[in-house]
């Protein structure tokens, strides 16, 4: 195999930037600063609250002023490319050098703001949330190292500089995942998440080194420049590359067959259930398929794969919801479910879709998560003042909450309404927008018509669900029991604040894309418009117009007010038994309660064996008895018994041998030389 | 070359005295008292490392070459002489080694309570064999620090060691000596082959690297030899059964060398002597094949034994057996990218396993035993040390921003172009290496804190942070900021692939980019 050595061109030095985009490592630095601050406190001073809640929450607020700064000058002046702010040389070898530089451009910029924003409100929730826990300081620290990594992700100008903060939010997801690491089953979730993750981004490692060989850099921007001329369009190599680049996404996104990681990762407190396992980092894969949508586009049957895994994922995923009792895990199918979504619009090739539903999901599920919460909040208060053993989390436990935490409820039926696609909320728009992209590919490609169809039952599903979960916790008569019910109260302003925030953009963040039909201009798609130009020549997209439309959107929306109605109804058809006195479940609704079986399903056919394997063959086996009780030991037992048969005949001085050994080897090995 | 130390003569002088200082040290700290002795080796191997620092900045890498070389006739009628010199490679190493030393005598500070005039002496032997290793240029005269090195390691696992230390120690050195004996010979027969065909008798590594294509047919023959012995030093699967025992046994800055300094002796040999003297029989179809498959099973092998040991030092034991086969990856994909990257790999496996061992010392200092069954829940009592452990555990897991990362991206980017599938396997390593060592740091920091002999234990001292701080701060630094670094090895790296590929090769797989500015 050789190269060319064209393959030294230069490419283009791109200009230092100007004005509040050089200061954007700032934004990092910032929470990274907090860290360590808030770190230290936790080593030497837990108890000191106050410090760390300004420090936590102060650094977030300055990281989105300078997001928003940045993102002002973007508007102001619209580069035609994007800005690349270097840093230092990171690893320079030969032909390869990798720096560490930031990239800031529209996309870039959407996500700052979105981490950096919603990030700032769930820093706030914490500060009522984990207000009485002993690792206050030490939750703040990751929370800010978090924030950190997850900007290092959104900014980085390469793959290798994308893939530190890529490996460092899992690094803090598995963290805070075992935050309450005393108990096996969290510290167990995490190591779960991290390991699972480790396998998707061994998908990136490959799609790395495949680039690397074949393009001859890991910028993103010489990527997007070389990858036409370099990669055969529709071609085995970038179809390689975007597959594997995916099953990072698969990973870090919980999608089919990665998915499994997610549902326990709600092990962890609920803000970080919001921040990290529902507004930012799962999204994280959606952000790298659109990103490197140049690759994406030059490879029509990776696209359909990644539209095909969510598609397939967002119905999987929702059917489980379907029959969850804990308020989190119905969260988290929904959020898997979710994204399922994001990656059926970035595979169809309407990257700006998924990234507007990404925006909206991200409002309108920290809302819910947040709202949670504040539930459980109450519940976990409730049981605490009675020394009752009952789960907080489970809804069989709760019923009619709306009386005692009417903002809460208010804001969460707002949100569920946002994500069942009821008009005109933000979910509508989002999710709309994806499905009649699906739909329109559908014409030429048949395939996508079915995506679209399981697109279309998995929202209906989602209706149900939510709803489901709303009548459960908020409606009918309370569950929760007589004693516990007095201490049923709404929460602290300063967790009930930024839910009101979340809940202004769950209704209006619709806005930031408004489609034609409506008279909106479509702000979203003509900002990102130099971000995914390159992919919408390769990949254009035909979207249904006029009546089709029109048919589209009211069946979706016919169908999103069925399900909340059946939803609603249907729960509340009976009395709802509580988690103790609830009743086995039986046929089809036990197996989607748990869960299909998929993770006692990996765990005999993959954990097990794997450990078993290692421990008994590979170890107790080759290591200790083929290596040592037949070689090293058999022949030392050997060696021990021509010592005796030696000692018998000769001196046994150890110095004998050697020499013997040394004058016998050179002789046999001249006479073979020779 | 900084004026400031060119002025002092430096490159005239360092080198000898890096190898004599140690050896001087032994004299007052065996003549000494007891008590002293860890003080005297303190103050010792602390002027080694501040006179080796300037070596940064002394060495001209650029060349690729080996620098600072002096050569003094020692016995002239056989052809040996005296002669070191240093290039990329060994100036990481030697620097390695004199970092590791001070925090060793630092670490065994208060571990060690008998005999100690013997001990910090044999240490301080130890650090002018493995200096020596690392410099010398003559054949016979790197045998001779070889050995030197084993005898005193010898000592330290068997006097020092734990209650299977004599087990142990026998097995490190028949596997070690058998493997030295062989090379003992290889060089041997290596000279006088060379001897025969330029009349010259000499073991000057520049020499039988000109001429080792006289070896001829023998050459098979004398890397086998050569292979054989590095490969038990690296180790290679299957000859890697001593490394645990040796680990278990050994105290624990016998440990911290063992894995940080003197199984990079191996791979060391590989990258001066096997390779750049045989490249025809070492990059030939099957010795390739045979070496890649054993680095293979060495990555995913070692990674999953490490993951069901129950005693934590033997983890790290096998998890070395792991990282090091991306060494041998590394040498045997030989593009510039991926020996460097061999080369980060083994200075980053010296500062991680290294605080790793350091770290499971301090346990056992206090508990006793290594038995992961026996911890758990102590970063409740001991927030320092787990956030410590839990850094230099990611580290070896290879997260990026950490020096771990660094080695492997590169080894696994290099080995992709010319072995792409030997890449995909290794890089699945990546997530056994997260299993064991996620599992384990779960099982002793994290769950509940259910025995109550830990809830008394302490958190590091002032001591033991000393010991760890320099590691933690190299691990961030090369994992950041490698380039220094990296661009110190690569030019020897340079050289390498192009004695190894020939001229045509080196242009396909090497040829740096015409417009960087160094």
């Amino acid at each position: 195999m050789t190269f060319p050595l064209l393959a030294v061109v230069a490419a283009a030095a791109p200009e230092a930037p100007t004005g509040v985009v050089q200061w954007i490592w700032l934004a990092v630095a910032l929470p990274l600063a907090g860290f360590l601050v808030n770190g230290a406190l936790a080593l030497r001073r837990p108890q000191a609250k106050t410090a760390v809640s300004v420090i936590g929450v102060g650094v977030l607020l300055g990281a989105f002023v300078v997001a928003a700064a940045a993102f002002a000058e973007l508007r102001a002046h619209p580069p035609e490319a994007p800005l690349i702010v270097q840093l230092w040389r990171w690893m320079p070898v030969g032909f390869l050098d990798i720096r560490f530089a930031f990239q800031v451009d529209q996309l870039s910029a959407v996500m700052l703001l979105v981490v950096t924003g919603v990030g700032s409100l769930i820093h706030l929730f914490s500060v009522g949330y984990m207000h009485a826990d002993e690792g206050y300081a030490r939750f703040f620290s990751y929370l800010n190292l978090f924030v950190a990594f997850m900007l290092v992700l959104v900014l980085g100008a390469s793959l290798p500089v994308l893939f530190v903060g890529w490996e460092g939010v899992g690094l803090c997801s598995y963290l805070l995942i075992g935050f309450w690491y005393a108990v096996e089953a969290n510290s167990d979730a995490g190591k779960k998440a991290f390991l699972v993750n480790r396998i998707g981004d061994f998908g990136v490692l490959i799609a790395m080194f495949m680039l690397w060989w074949s393009v001859r850099s890991l910028d993103f921007v010489t990527i997007a420049e070389r990858a036409p001329l370099r990669l055969a369009a529709g071609g085995t190599l970038v179809t390689t590359i975007t597959l594997f680049l995916f099953l990072g996404c698969a990973g870090k996104s919980a999608q089919i067959p990665l998915y499994v990681w997610l549902p326990d990762a709600m092990a962890g407190p609920t803000p970080v259930s919001a921040l990290i396992h529902a507004a930012t980092m799962v999204t994280a894969g959606v952000y790298l398929v659109a990103r490197t949508n140049f690759l994406f586009s030059l490879a029509p049957l990776s696209s359909a794969v990644v539209a095909g895994v969510g598609a397939v994922t967002a119905l999987f995923a929702a059917s489980i919801g379907l029959r969850q009792y804990d308020i989190k895990k119905v969260l988290a199918y929904s959020t898997v479910s979710q994204l399922g979504y994001m990656f059926l619009g970035v595979g169809t090739g309407a990257y700006v879709a998924g990234i507007f539903h990404l925006v909206t999901h991200a409002f309108f599920k920290a809302l819910l998560f947040l709202g949670a919460g504040s539930v459980i909040h109450a519940m976990h208060h409730a049981y605490h003042a009675t020394h009752s053993q009952q789960d907080a989390q489970d809804m069989r436990n709760m019923g009619g909450l709306r009386r005692h935490m009417p903002w809460t409820f208010a804001l969460m039926l707002l949100a569920t309404f946002a994500i069942a696609g009821v008009p005109p909320l933000s979910g509508f728009f989002s999710k709309d927008e994806i499905l009649s992209a699906a739909f329109g590919r559908g014409q030429t490609q048949p395939i996508w018509i079915l995506f679209w169809g399981m697109g279309l039952l998995a929202a209906a599903m989602t209706a149900f669900y939510m709803m489901r979960l709303i009548a459960m916790t908020f409606l009918g008569q309370n569950r929760t029991g007589e004693v516990e019910r007095q201490h049923l109260h709404e929460a602290p302003w300063v967790m009930t604040g930024p839910l009101l925030v979340l809940g202004v953009l769950s209704l209006a963040g619709g806005l930031l894309n408004l489609p034609a039909l409506v008279g909106g201009g479509a702000a979203l798609e003509r900002w990102l418009e130099p971000v995914v130009a390159v992919a919408s020549r390769q990949m254009p997209l035909v979207m249904p117009e006029g009546p089709l439309e029109w048919a589209l959107v009211s069946g979706a929306v016919i169908v999103a007010l069925a399900g909340l109605l059946v939803g609603w109804r249907l729960t509340l058809a009976r009395p709802i038994p509580t988690a103790e006195d609830a009743p086995e479940e039986v046929g089809f609704g036990r197996v989607l309660n748990r869960k299909y079986y998929v993770d006692e399903l990996y765990d005999a056919l993959i954990v097990r064996p794997l450990v078993g394997i290692s421990r008994w063959i590979l170890w107790k086996g080759i290591d200790q008895g083929v290596i040592d009780g037949i070689g090293a030991n058999g022949s030392a037992g050997f060696l021990r018994g021509l010592g005796w048969l030696g000692s018998r005949l000769q001196s046994g001085q150890l110095g004998f041998y050697v020499v013997v050994f040394v004058l016998g080897a050179v002789w046999i090995l001249r006479a073979v030389a020779r | 070359m900084a004026p400031w130390l060119a002025s002092m003569g430096y490159d005239q002088w360092i080198l000898h005295l890096l190898l004599i200082l140690p050896l001087l040290g032994v004299i007052p700290v065996v003549l000494g008292s007891a008590a002293a002795a860890r003080r005297t080796a303190l103050v010792v191997t602390l002027a080694e490392l501040l006179l080796s620092l300037g070596l940064w900045w002394a060495v001209d890498t650029r060349p690729g070459t080996l620098q600072l070389t002096a050569s003094i006739p020692w016995i002239p009628a056989w052809g040996i002489s005296y002669a070191v010199g240093i290039d990329g490679i060994s100036l990481m190493m030697v620097l390695l080694t004199t970092l590791l030393m001070p925090l060793c005598v630092l670490g065994s500070w208060n571990s060690i309570t008998s005999r100690e005039r013997g001990y910090y002496a044999l240490l301080l032997t130890l650090l002018t064999g493995v200096i020596g290793v690392f410099i010398a240029t003559d054949l016979f005269l790197f045998y001779v620090f070889w050995e030197v090195m084993l005898i005193p390691m010898y000592f330290i696992i068997g006097i020092w060691g734990g209650k299977n230390r004599l087990y142990a120690s026998i097995k490190f050195f028949v596997f070690t000596m058998a493997g030295s004996l062989l090379m003992l010979v290889a060089i041997l027969v290596f000279a006088w082959t060379v001897a025969g065909g330029t009349g010259t008798l000499s073991f000057a590594y520049q020499h039988l690297l000109d001429n080792a294509a006289v070896a001829g047919r023998s050459a098979p023959w004398l890397f086998g030899a050569f292979a054989l012995a590095f490969a038990v030093k690296v180790p290679v699967f299957p000859f890697h059964t001593w490394l645990p025992d040796a680990h278990v046994e050994a105290p624990t800055a016998g440990s911290v060398l063992l894995a940080g300094v003197l199984l990079k002796m191996g791979t060391y040999g590989f990258l001066r002597f096997a390779v750049p003297f045989f490249p025809g029989v070492a990059m030939s179809a099957w010795v390739t094949n045979l070496i890649l498959v054993l680095a293979l099973i060495g990555i995913v092998y070692g990674a999953l034994v490490a993951m069901v040991q129950p005693d934590i030092k033997k983890l790290v034991a096998y998890s070395s057996v792991s990282h090091l086969g991306f060494v041998m990856l590394g040498i045997w994909a030989a593009t510039v990218q991926s020996l460097t990257g061999a080369m980060m790999v083994m200075i980053g496996h010296g500062f991680s396993t290294g605080a790793l061992f350091f770290l499971v010392g301090m346990l056992y200092e206090r508990r006793h035993t290594r038995e992961i069954s026996a911890y758990g829940g102590i970063a409740r009592v001991v927030p320092v040390f787990s956030l410590l452990f839990t850094v230099v555990a990611l580290s070896s897991i290879g997260l990026p921003g950490l020096n771990g990362f660094v080695g492997e991206f590169l080894v696994l980017l290099g080995s992709f172009k010319t072995h792409p599938l030997a890449a995909g396997i290794a890089a699945t390593g990546v997530i056994f290496a997260a299993a064991y060592l996620l599992w384990a740091l779960q099982r002793i920091i994290f769950n509940r804190l259910d025995q109550r002999e830990n809830e008394s234990l302490t958190d590091l001292s002032v001591r033991e942070l000393a010991v760890l701080l320099p590691l933690v701060a190299g691990i961030l630094w090369m994992g950041l900021y490698p380039a220094p670094v990296l661009r110190r090895i690569e030019p020897a790296m340079m050289r390498f692939v192009q004695t190894v590929r020939g001229p045509i090769g080196y242009m396909n797989v090497a040829l740096r980019a015409p417009e960087r500015e160094r």
